[in-house]
């Protein structure tokens, strides 16, 4: 009966907050640990008033660190977790995504970007984190995130996110920002049976034949929830297949390539792009979230202009889709990455293209979405 | 240009804080989307205070897929504060339409919107017993204007929006700006109150 709560059928004008709240509880979301920060304190709020009506739980935690290791426990627990920050938060909450990577633990961060660093712009948005979601926790590592450009679109990526996360076995991001987060827009619930899910793939091994640690030619290990009789070690240690920590090079090579070739053997799967006008275009603009609409509106301007002017929309900013930037760095003109920050995607499109089309920024520090005037103004330096 | 076709419709409402400035705006939204099969995106600004400081939220209507989510040129401009009226008035269209309520505004001497209509929505609220319910009021005399949002459903979004209890009320301050807008249009044809 309570189930019947979960997923909420139908048409609403809902906040981007909101609708990733709804998005979680669609994907099967029982368990949400977080701590307030403004952009993202409505999904909290959200979570508080809806995973009690499901039979889920909400904690508000002492602080992000505690926040970031309840939803790792909760996931060797049995439960589909997740929890939301902001700004100081996501930085808080480094330290334990490396370990959920480590762990290999299907779970869900969300970020409602803010302007940064520091406390900086909690009202504001940013794009300013896209580097710290690669880099942000300590050791080598790939991550995989999401960057959604509208409510509807938070909505289903937030089940898309918590679905890549079983299927890969690792926390996944999913970075929206301010304006995404607080704009209202239509959102369309499908109904639960049309909702595809990605249940979590448990070991069909005896207990005793299982190892958390072992897997097959996908790279992917299978999952046990801890109490069932399986005898599991985890450690953010370097370990082996059994999840026993060994402290040498040989192991940490094993690991290291493990958790590295797990997400780039099946970029495949995860990278979703949209392309726009791409079929003639001679200018490519790159660009994600809410700067992709902006960068629309410039590209519509350019070609009503007669510039032929496109757009590479990263759904999945990481991994990053080398292979699609590349290929069009054959055939166009340049690049023009649009994104509210001073140049961090930029950078793998500068790295892609290889010298073979032009690159260009339109940077922003943050606190309003770019003119489209401005990012105009680049596609017709671009074109040139 | 792009953006501003005749399909796309934009609408700012501005006051204060504790207003309902949000509140106009999320039942446009959901009259325009839920109910009329539209699209539309509200977003907000708003001060750091609960209450008194500057609240504006806009909201853009169109039947096509809504890309750049912010006013460009209003098409409809919702002044129920003197300070948020000041700050906006700059931003609408040649031939769009000013909304103020007149006990709180006072239009510039030099403003050039032709199309300005007035009422006393607070006062009307007040007489309805409720100062709160200013917005709904302010909300009918809307609908008289906003082509590109059924009336229906405007009524629809303020039953699912407002505090249960409060609906009769709601509705009611709804009809009162509704039914006063149509009084100004009939008394004054097609020209401006001024």
């Amino acid at each position: 009966m309570a189930e019947d709560r979960r997923v909420l059928t139908g048409e609403h004008f809902m906040s981007g907050d909101h609708a990733c709240a709804e998005g979680g509880l669609a994907a099967g979301c029982s368990f949400f640990a977080g701590y307030p920060i403004t952009p993202s304190t409505e999904i909290a709020e959200r979570m508080s008033e809806r995973l009690p009506e499901v039979g889920g739980m909400f904690i508000q935690m002492e602080d992000e660190l505690g926040s970031m290791n309840a939803i790792l426990g909760a996931a060797w627990g049995g439960w589909k977790s997740m929890t939301c920050t902001s700004g100081p938060g996501f930085s808080l909450m480094m330290e334990n995504l490396g370990l959920g990577i480590v762990l290999e633990t299907p779970t869900v961060l969300v970020n409602i970007q803010r302007g940064g660093p520091s406390t900086g712009l909690p009202t504001l948005p940013g794009q300013a984190d896209m580097m710290q979601a690669r880099w942000g926790s300590h050791g080598d590592y790939e991550i995989i995130a999401l960057a959604p450009n509208s409510p509807q679109e938070i909505f289903d990526l937030t089940v898309r996110a918590f679905n890549l996360a079983e299927e890969f076995r690792t926390p996944v991001l999913v970075m929206s920002d301010e304006c995404v987060g607080h704009m209202t827009e239509k959102v369309v619930i499908p109904p639960k049976d049309e909702l595809e899910i990605t249940p979590r793939r448990y070991t069909k091994k005896k207990p005793g034949e299982y190892l958390p640690f072992d897997f097959g030619e996908d790279e992917i290990p299978e999952m046990v929830t801890a109490g069932d009789g399986y005898r599991i070690h985890i450690t953010g240690l370097t370990h082996d297949r059994r999840g026993y920590p060994v402290i040498n090079a040989e192991a940490q090579d094993w690991m290291v390539r493990h958790l590295i070739n797990k997400i780039l053997k099946n970029k495949h799967r995860i990278i979703q792009l949209e392309e726009i006008n791409l079929s003639d275009a001679e200018v490519v603009l790159v660009s994600y979230g809410i700067s992709s609409r902006v960068a629309h509106r410039a590209m519509d301007l350019a070609r009503e202009d007669g510039i032929k002017a496109g757009m590479l929309r990263l759904i999945t900013v990481w991994p990053f889709c080398d292979e699609k930037i590349r290929e069009l760095a054959e055939r166009v003109k340049a690049f023009v990455t649009v994104e509210m920050n001073m140049g961090q995607v930029a950078l793998e499109v500068e790295r892609c293209a290889c010298g073979k089309a032009g690159t260009y920024l339109v940077p922003h520090a943050g606190g309003e979405v770019h003119n489209p005037d401005d990012i105009y103004q680049v596609i017709k330096e671009a074109a040139k | 240009m792009a953006g501003t076709t005749s399909s796309r419709k934009e609408v700012r409402f501005t006051g204060f804080g504790g207003q309902g400035m949000v509140v106009m705006g999320y039942i446009l939204g959901r009259a325009a989307t839920v109910y009329d099969g539209n699209n539309a995106t509200m977003t907000q600004s708003y001060g750091p205070e609960a209450r008194g400081g500057a609240s504006s939220t806009q909201v853009i209507v169109s039947p096509e897929k809504i890309f750049y989510p912010y006013v460009i040129e209003c098409d409809i401009l919702v002044g129920m504060s003197q300070e948020g009226y000041e700050k906006h008035r700059h931003n609408i269209k040649p031939d769009g339409i000013l909304l103020i309520d007149e006990d709180l505004v006072v239009t510039a001497p030099d403003e050039k919107t032709k199309r300005i209509y007035k009422i006393p929505a607070t006062r009307f609220a007040e007489e309805l017993g409720r100062k709160i319910v200013a917005n709904i009021v302010m909300l009918g005399f809307f609908s008289a204007f906003a082509d590109f949002v059924s009336e229906e459903s405007l009524r629809k979004a303020v039953r699912d929006s407002v505090p249960k209890g409060t609906i009769d009320l709601n509705l009611k301050a709804f009809d009162k700006g509704r039914a006063y807008a149509e009084q100004i249009r009939e008394g004054s044809a097609l020209s401006s109150q001024g």
